[in-house]
């Protein structure tokens, strides 16, 4: 959907207060999305993740196969998956590119060793609703739960 | 004189920016304009009262974890959905309480074209399209 103007400008405020420097030094924080395509079309059914969270070789699986995302449709017009593609894969982190979740990394296995029954409650629902349990996964950070 | 801060000019100019409800509202009838037109003959006006069910359903036909648009948009349309699978936010699809609902034809249609084979196994029609947009203009 376009872009609501009421959001961005109580958002756009907020995220200049709190980027404070004492976060960026401990790894808990990766670069947000900063890509009108990639935060539009990748965040309306869970939140866009950060290129960071995936290796090169896990964006471009999951970009060559948009039209069966994890069993979903979510194809987009060639020139828009290409540009978020660029995006993602320029922003990329390390991991195992054979595993094309995030949640299946080690690293991601490793913080989140924890009863599966956390991730079911009606107000978390799923794994990858990352910014029910880290409020502020938009914008990168995970040090809070 | 105090000087304003760049932050509160922020806000204040973004308090003078949501104020296009008439902008809103012109996009939403060019959008419901172009389903009339696609509609073919016998078109006799949209209906709220047939874009009700299509939203509440149940259907058959789509999978069987989604029956509904209510299944992700819920029962009510005022209120915030919640993506079935991943839980995600949906913001409501009255536009009494999100009013800039409808107001992008690529966006209406691309998820029309995704949501509309979840649930009913098939696109929806030009007429469904412009029933269920219209019963939720009226929420
Ligand atoms: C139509 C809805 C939809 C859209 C649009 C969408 N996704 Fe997804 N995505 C899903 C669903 C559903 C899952 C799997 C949820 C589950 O299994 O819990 C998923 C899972 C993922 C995962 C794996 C998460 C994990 O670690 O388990 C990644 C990564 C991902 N999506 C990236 C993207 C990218 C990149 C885009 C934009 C090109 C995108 N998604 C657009 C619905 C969508
Ligand atoms: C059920 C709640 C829950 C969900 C959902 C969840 N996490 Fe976490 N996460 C935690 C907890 C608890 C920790 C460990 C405590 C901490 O360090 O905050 C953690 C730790 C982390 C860390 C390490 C932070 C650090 O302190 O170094 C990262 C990064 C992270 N999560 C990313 C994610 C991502 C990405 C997702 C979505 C794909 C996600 N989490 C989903 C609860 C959750
Ligand atoms: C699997 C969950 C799901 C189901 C089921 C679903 N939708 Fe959606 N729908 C979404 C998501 C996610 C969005 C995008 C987020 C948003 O617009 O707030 C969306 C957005 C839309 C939009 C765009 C609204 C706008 O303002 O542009 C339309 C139109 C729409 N849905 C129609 C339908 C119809 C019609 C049905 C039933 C036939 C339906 N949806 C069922 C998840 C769903």
């Amino acid at each position: 959907m376009a872009l609501r103007p009421h959001l961005l400008c109580l958002a756009l405020p907020l995220t200049l207060l709190a980027v404070s420097p004492a976060f960026a030094d401990e790894g808990e924080w990766v670069p947000p999305v900063r890509h009108a395509e990639t935060l539009k079309e990748c965040g309306e059914c869970h939140m866009a993740f950060q290129p960071a969270l995936l290796p090169a070789g896990s964006w471009r699986a999951i970009m060559g196969n948009l039209s069966d995302h994890f069993g979903e449709d979510a194809s987009l017009p060639a020139a828009t998956a290409a540009s978020i593609e660029h995006y993602l894969v320029a922003g990329a982190g390390r991991g195992d590119p054979a595993l094309l979740r995030i949640t299946e990394q080690r690293w991601w296995r490793h913080e989140h060793d924890f009863s599966p029954s956390r991730f079911t409650r009606p107000e978390v629902r799923s794994k990858i609703n990352c910014a029910a349990c880290h409020k502020g996964a938009d914008q990168g950070f995970y040090e809070d739960d | 004189m105090k000087k304003i801060s760049p932050l509160l000019l922020l806000f204040l100019i973004c308090a003078a920016v949501p104020a296009s409800a008439a902008g809103n509202e012109a996009a939403r009838k060019d959008i419901l304009d172009g389903y009339a037109a696609a509609a073919g003959p016998g078109f006799a006006g949209f209906s709220a009262e047939r874009g009700r069910p299509l939203f509440l359903g149940p259907h058959a036909g789509g999978k069987p974890e989604t029956p509904a648009c209510a299944t992700c948009h819920t029962p009510d349309p005022r209120a915030v959905g919640h993506h079935y699978r991943t839980g995600r936010d949906i913001p409501p699809m009255a536009v009494s309480q999100t009013p800039d609902r409808f107001t992008s034809l690529a966006e209406v249609e691309k998820r029309f074209g995704r949501d509309c084979p979840a649930v009913l196994g098939r696109d929806c029609t030009p007429l469904e399209k412009g029933d269920f947009i219209t019963y939720l203009s009226g929420q």
